[in-house]
């Protein structure tokens, strides 16, 4: 099997790039990125049951669910004609840890290579330079810009989340993360605007423009999502979770995504203290990465305290208290112990419905997700939490079944409480 | 005003009808067939005839109920909520409750914070999963209730998925075990389920009620019960309808007449939403032709009444049906029999064969022959001149129908086997793993769920316009999937059709693992009773591309080929006299089942003992054969490498005092790779190493309770039992170490753990009770001595000379144990050449060296005359190679680099075990067949669990070395033609 490369000339050709949509308000700012760097990015939503069939088909079933997912995403929207088999390429990403994760980009390589699409390069998305293809790059700006979507793109999501079930006119909420969807996209295509004392000043005015968001606030059962990455924020993946609590009218929080990225930086100063042989990365990560990142996780924290009615998401430093109340932070695989320290910081702060999502049979989830409830359950009696398997064959019944109780549980409970 | 209650569970439905005091004045409990919408109808019909149409508060509740909810309007109450709601107000100092229902079971504790536990996706039903084995048993749920009193002993079943136990309780029928036995068996292992999946560790105590169905109904049940938690729990009146009344009494009932629900439900329709695939004949000419077609492949019968002379009886005893056949010398078909065989498979041949002898005295059996399950109890049961592994038969059959067959396809009651045939040899074997189960047998009892024999229901498929695709899985899931296909409007013949769809989705992409039909084969020839069902033929066919032979006697090929296979055998050695049961004999036969313990050695193996008179007997349950022989069996490490690491670790179990106290160490997961090295390491600080034993079944039981994750692998389960284990030993600490990575052997990318033996230790810490001995969770890697002494010296205090000085003692310890292996590895080699063994690469992870683990399967292989080796004894001698995935686990990485070897060794064959769970083997099971494949080589694969049906195992060894053999066998002809 060769590796087929994304070349310089492809890039130039217009070439299409499928990306599969994990997470739309984040990766629909991020989009106007690729194309200011001249890429053609196809968001892919198509969500089907033939995505499920295609998945099945080419992917080991024993495979954990995303993968599944996204690799029959990619190849049904190929056969849907969504991209151009002929002028496209595919993207994934690539986190290159101990899970089994890790193999998304091998399995999507021979699941095209078996589905006769062999012709069509893979770009891996990591950011330690593995399998790189000449016409992808991410070069320092983007990553700049990229950086900067992911905590504009946090603070929406967060915001969004706190004013939805209250507006009082329905569909604010939705316009207020169009709006601001635009706006940034043109000071990335302008490539101003958006950094430093401009991303303190657009992070306080994206703060200000949902707080002034006419809402109506009733007590409503506050539900946080956590789990497996792309099961937590996809649509397709978790069936429309959010979609469905809310109509259930809950409240909804899911942890800002900048925690996983954090988590996965700050990993490898944990590797050089257990297990050595890491010194220069560590030294660097902790002293002069990590400090940088915290100031402007500060600024994000200090938009959200504009408003006191808003709930300010965790900083890193709190989540790693919080995780090591429970787990050794050395537990590092697929969402290691982050999941448990969000987990910690839900309940904290007033989350205590939880929905643990994750593939059915997820490896690290094992210990840091189902492994974890009991403990957190003696520490936090109160605390509701219900773990959803998903998985290919999983049904929405059953499923829905199972939050339904945790939440007549919470509904009950805010009932007392009134 | 009355307060109003439906409960729609997964197989019925209980209305009822309460005053403002509380009390029932209506209850009514009646099986759904899952039509719930006419049911609902016709049950609110009969309370409003009772009670009279007043205007009452109305809720609905279970788990089947949310579509009815919608459709009548009326307000949903989670079912466990409803539960809740009832006990509190009808006995409110309840601690625990136990409900089980059709297809769920439930734990509710009520005290210290309401924690509920439900059945995961995985966990298979309980109501129904003891009907099915009712079915299974050829008896009514009463009856297992009945016999389950007069039980004298219970057989382990395993206590996962009831889809799993299932195939346990297969093999100890077919053996031969009492029915009464069985039935209590049945039993204890849904209390064990129940307990050990969903208690996960919290103590069932104080008062506990049961409710449900099958706990109502089975007071065997409720008596496990209470053996098993230790104490009495109530049943109490009215337990059927809790959650009934727990949704009538929820706040929030909706105020309407009962009339208003009906006129809702009579106008409701489906909202048709549900994905459809298309239909499986265009219309009424296209099913004739198909019919015409498969006619075709049809055996010459000839009718027995008029034949007189030489004869050939097969007999193929399956799971759930046994079949007989018995051919004429020109091969025309006489005289058939298929019957399930109702737990009792050697009766069922008895009055076969006693019918046989009366009417026909003129033909003489010449040449009789067995295959299947039972295949050994029928040998020895009826004087059989013959027998053979069941895949041959198959094949034998297959070839009379179609001589170039390259694919052979069986899907009977309770297992799918495909086997693809290269070069006139059985090449590649697929059998359906105990999860993926979905075959025959399921049609069959959901058919009868619907009220439908299995051929009404095949014959609806036929004419369905739009079937519903319900995707490929186990039995568990598809009820659910089949209820949201209702609840969205599909029609019975829909459904149908889309099973027969997912019964084959099921074998091609789940058994089989195909991505593309065409390389199954061209020429495919399908088998056992379920193609006998024209839409799972149909099915088969659309999704191939292409036409296939079913023989009109599909069901009976296994038999049709072992009659073959005794008339030819009987040709090749010239049998003239064949030791058949005669007419008289088998009038006198008596059969008597004995269950003995076997004393020959420490095992005390729970033998089975068949007996035919006093000439034959069958035993069976043996893990050697001393038993049989008398004599004890050769040095079990001359060909078994896995006995020869097992004697090498013990050694490393003995104590030696120590001046700094004891360290537990649990002997599991990465701990068999390190045990050398880490009992060195601690002895060398000074401290007694106490080293947990090989598992057990009882070991595993004893820490079952504490596990929190019932997906997760055997292996790391089984951690549970050896912190339960070292706990009672009392040591000063317990030490598990934990480490994302592995010893580099430069082999791939990386050098992982996978996270479960990465981090499982984190799991023991948060859900298991170490009574205060303090658990050392060692975050260490091998990779420099340097700073693991460094991380030692902090974490037990010592000094870093020190801590470096035992580090290099482990270093050289675990290099001398690996030198070993290898040496031991090559011996074997050697010798097996010697003798002209089959050597087979038992291929898997340290840990599959635990007796518990691996089942004995390398005993099992050396019994069948070849010898076992490891992976880690071949892959150090082979370079770095390239794969197709990413390569990054060091235990993985040796499972390539053992095939990559072995490709070059032609007596050399690769069996890789995969344990049921484990996450990564998604990947290497495919890329370790690829690299044989691409050598020309087989791959087998064996998966293993906590319970493993050691005779599917067989069947599958025993077919490897049969196509061996015919390989063998094929190349001597080649080379005395060439």
């Amino acid at each position: 099997m060769d590796k087929k490369v994304f070349t310089k000339e492809m890039k130039d050709e217009g070439y299409q790039i499928a990306i599969p949509n994990m997470s739309p308000v984040h990766f629909n700012i991020m989009k106007r990125i690729f194309i200011n760097h001249g890429y053609k990015p196809v968001l892919l939503e198509n969500s089907s049951p033939s995505v499920i069939q295609e998945g099945l088909r080419y992917v080991h079933n024993d495979m954990c669910y995303p993968c599944l997912l996204v690799i029959g995403q990619i190849i049904d929207a190929i056969n849907r004609g969504i991209v151009n088999k002929d002028r496209c390429a595919v993207i994934i990403s690539q986190t290159g840890g101990g899970c089994r994760a890790s193999n998304y980009y091998f399995l999507l390589m021979k699941a095209l290579e078996r589905a006769g699409l062999g012709n069509i390069p893979v770009i891996s998305a990591n950011l330690q330079g593995m399998n790189a293809n000449p016409g992808f790059n991410i070069s320092f700006p983007m990553l700049v810009q990229a950086f900067t979507a992911l905590v504009y793109g946090d603070l929406i999501m967060l915001l969004s989340n706190q004013v939805r079930p209250y507006e009082i006119n329905k569909g604010d909420t939705d316009r207020m993360i169009d709006k601001w969807t635009v706006i940034l996209g043109d000071c990335y295509e302008k490539n101003r605007g958006y950094f430093w004392g401009n991303m303190k000043k657009k992070l306080n005015a994206i703060s200000d423009d949902f707080a002034s968001i006419p809402v109506k606030r009733t007590p409503k059962v506050k539900v946080g999502v956590v789990g497996e990455i792309y099961m937590k924020y996809s649509r397709l993946g978790n069936s429309d979770l959010q979609g469905f609590l809310e109509k259930e009218d809950c409240e909804v929080m899911l942890p800002p995504m900048m925690g996983f990225v954090l988590y996965c930086f700050s990993n490898g100063i944990k590797d050089e203290e257990y297990y050595g042989g890491r010194m220069k990365y560590a030294f660097v990560m902790k002293h002069i990465g990590m400090p940088i990142l915290s100031i402007v996780e500060k600024w994000s924290e200090e938009a959200v305290l504009r408003h006191p009615e808003f709930n300010r998401a965790a900083s890193f430093k709190e989540l790693e208290e919080y995780g090591e109340r429970f787990i050794d932070r050395g537990c590092k695989m697929g969402e290691g112990w982050l999941l448990t320290a969000e987990m910690v910081e839900l309940i904290e702060k007033g989350y205590g419905n939880i929905v643990c999502t994750q593939p059915f049979g997820c490896l690290p989830n094992h210990i840091c997700g189902k492994g974890m409830i009991r403990p957190l359950k003696e520490a936090y009696p109160d605390s509701n939490i219900v773990p959803i398997d998903y998985d290919p064959s999983a049904t929405k019944v059953n499923q829905e079944n199972r939050i339904k109780l945790m939440l007549a549980v919470a509904k009950e409970k805010l009932e007392e409480e009134k | 005003m009355l307060k109003v209650g439906i409960d729609v569970g997964s197989t019925t439905m209980k209305t009822v009808a309460m005053r403002e005091d509380n009390t029932l004045v209506y209850s009514d409990y009646q099986r759904h067939f899952s039509q719930i919408i006419e049911k609902g109808r016709e049950m609110l019909k009969s309370m409003m005839d009772a009670i009279g149409d007043e205007e009452v508060t109305i809720a609905l509740s279970g788990s089947a109920g949310m579509g009815l909810a919608e459709a009548a309007g009326i307000p949903f109450v989670q079912e466990v909520y409803a539960t809740r709601v009832a006990a509190k107000t009808f006995i409110p100092d309840t601690d625990t409750i136990i409900e089980l229902g059709g297809e769920d079971a439930k734990i509710l504790f009520l005290k210290n914070g309401l924690e509920v536990r439900m059945n995961g996706t995985c966990a298979g039903g309980t109501g129904a999963f003891i009907d099915q084995m009712a079915t299974l048993l050829g008896i009514s749920r009463d009856d297992i209730d009945r016999l389950s009193e007069q039980s004298t002993q219970i057989y382990t079943i395993a206590s996962r998925c009831g889809v799993f136990a299932k195939s346990d309780i297969q093999p100890i029928i077919n053996q031969g075990a009492r029915i009464e036995d069985v039935a209590s068996s049945v039993l204890v292992a849904v209390v064990n389920q129940t307990i050990a999946g969903l208690a996960q560790g919290r103590k069932i105590e104080g008062k506990v009620i049961y409710l449900g169905g099958p706990l109502t109904f089975i007071h065997r049940l409720r008596y496990f019960f209470d053996e098993a938690l230790g104490t009495k729990g109530i049943c109490p009146e009215n337990s059927l309808y809790y959650v009934a009344m727990g949704s009538a009494l929820s706040p929030g009932g909706k105020e309407m007449r009962i009339s208003e629900v009906i006129k809702a439900l009579e106008s409701y329709r489906g909202q048709n939403d549900f994905v459809k695939l298309e239909p499986l004949f265009k219309d009424e000419s296209e099913y004739q032709a198909f019919k015409e077609r498969h006619a075709k492949a049809a055996v010459p019968f000839r009718n027995p009444a008029g034949y007189t002379g030489r004869a050939y009886l097969g007999i193929d005893s399956g799971s759930t049906t046994i079949k007989m056949c018995i051919i004429s010398e020109n091969g025309e078909l006489m005289l058939t029999r298929y019957s399930p065989n109702n737990g009792n498979p050697v009766q069922a041949v008895h009055s076969f064969l006693a019918s046989f002898y009366d009417a026909y005295p003129s033909i003489t059996i010449a040449a009789s022959a067995s295959t299947g399950y039972g295949e050994d109890l029928m040998k020895t049961a009826f004087s059989l001149d013959y027998s053979l592994v069941e895949t041959e038969a198959h094949f034998i059959g297959a070839k009379h129908f179609m001589p170039d067959v390259d694919f052979i396809i069986d899907i009977g009651g309770q297992d799918i086997k495909c086997f693809r045939i290269r070069d006139g040899v059985i090449d590649d074997i697929f059998l359906n793993e105990a999860c993926s189960s979905g075959c025959g047998s399921f049609l069959q009892t959901f058919a009868n769920t619907l009220g439908k024999s299995a051929e009404e229901f095949a014959q609806l498929a036929i004419t369905a316009k739009a079937p519903v695709d319900l995707g490929s899985r186990c039995t568990v899931f598809m009820n659910s999937q089949v209820k949201q296909a209702q609840k969205d409007g599909a029609s019975i013949n829909d459904i149908s059709a889309g099973l027969a769809i997912s019964v084959v989705k099921n074998a091609l992409y789940k058994v089989i693992r195909t991505s593309n039909p065409e390389e199954l084969g061209r020429r495919i020839v399908t088998q056992g009773g379920t193609f006998l069902n024209d839409a799972v033929l149909r099915s088969f066919e659309k999704e191939l591309g292409l036409e296939v032979v079913r023989p009109q006697i599909a069901g009976l090929m296994g038999a049709f080929g072992a009659a073959l296979y005794a008339k030819m055998m009987a040709k090749r050695q010239d049998l003239r006299i064949s030791t058949t049961i005669s007419p008289e004999e088998l009038d006198e036969l008596k059969h008597t089942i004995k269950s003995v313990r076997c004393n020959g050695c420490t095992n005390h193996c729970m033998l089975t003992v068949n007996s035919f008179g006093t000439k034959r007997k069958l035993i069976s349950g043996n893990r050697c054969e001393k038993p049989l022989t008398g004599k004890a069996p050769a040095a079990a490490d001359r060909y078994d490498l896995y006995a020869y690491k097992q004697e090498l670790l013990k050694g490393y179990m003995e104590r030696k005092s120590g001046s700094r106290g004891t360290i537990g160490l649990p002997l599991a997961l990465g701990m068999y790779e390190l045990l050398p090295f880490y009992t060195v390491l601690f002895q060398s600080l000074g401290y007694d190493t106490i080293v947990s034993p090989f598992s057990s079944r009882d070991l595993y039981i004893k820490g079952q309770a504490s596990i929190p994750s019932d997906t997760v692998c055997f292996p790391a389960k089984l951690m549970h039992g050896h912190i339960e284990y070292l706990t009672g030993q009392h040591p000063d600490m317990i030490f598990i170490p934990c480490s994302s990575y592995n010893i580099n052997e430069d082999k791939g990318n990386n050098h992982f753990n996978c996270p479960v033996v990465a981090y499982y230790g984190e799991v023991i810490k948060g859900n298991q009770d170490t009574e205060g001995i303090p658990l050392i969770l060692g975050y260490l890697s091998l990779e420099s001595e340097k700073h693991l002494a460094k991380r030692i010296s902090e974490l037990f205090n010592v000094k870093k000379s020190e801590a470096l000085k035992a580090v290099r003692a482990g270093f050289s310890e675990l290099q001398a144990y690996r030198k070993k292996i290898m040496d031991k590895g090559a011996e074997i080699i050697r010798v097996s050449r010697e003798e002209n063994r089959q050597i087979i690469v038992l291929a898997g992870r340290p840990y599959h060296t635990d007796p518990e683990i691996n089942h004995g399967i390398d005993r099992m292989i050396v019994q069948l005359g070849a010898s076992v080796i490891t992976e880690d004894s071949i892959a150090p001698l082979i370079g770095k190679g390239s794969v197709h995935v990413l390569n990054q686990w060091t235990y993985h990485a040796r499972m390539y680099d053992a095939a990559r070897y072995i490709a070059g060794e032609k007596d050399m064959n690769l069996v890789q075990l995969v344990s049921f769970g484990c996450g990564l083997d998604a990947v290497t099971t495919d890329e370790v067949r690829e690299i044989l494949r691409s050598e020309d080589r087989i791959y087998t694969q064996i998966k293993i669990d906590e319970i493993t049906n050691l005779g599917a195992v067989r069947i599958r060894m025993r077919s490897l070395f049969a196509a061996l053999e015919m390989e063998e066998e094929k190349e001597k002809a080649g080379s005395r033609n060439g």
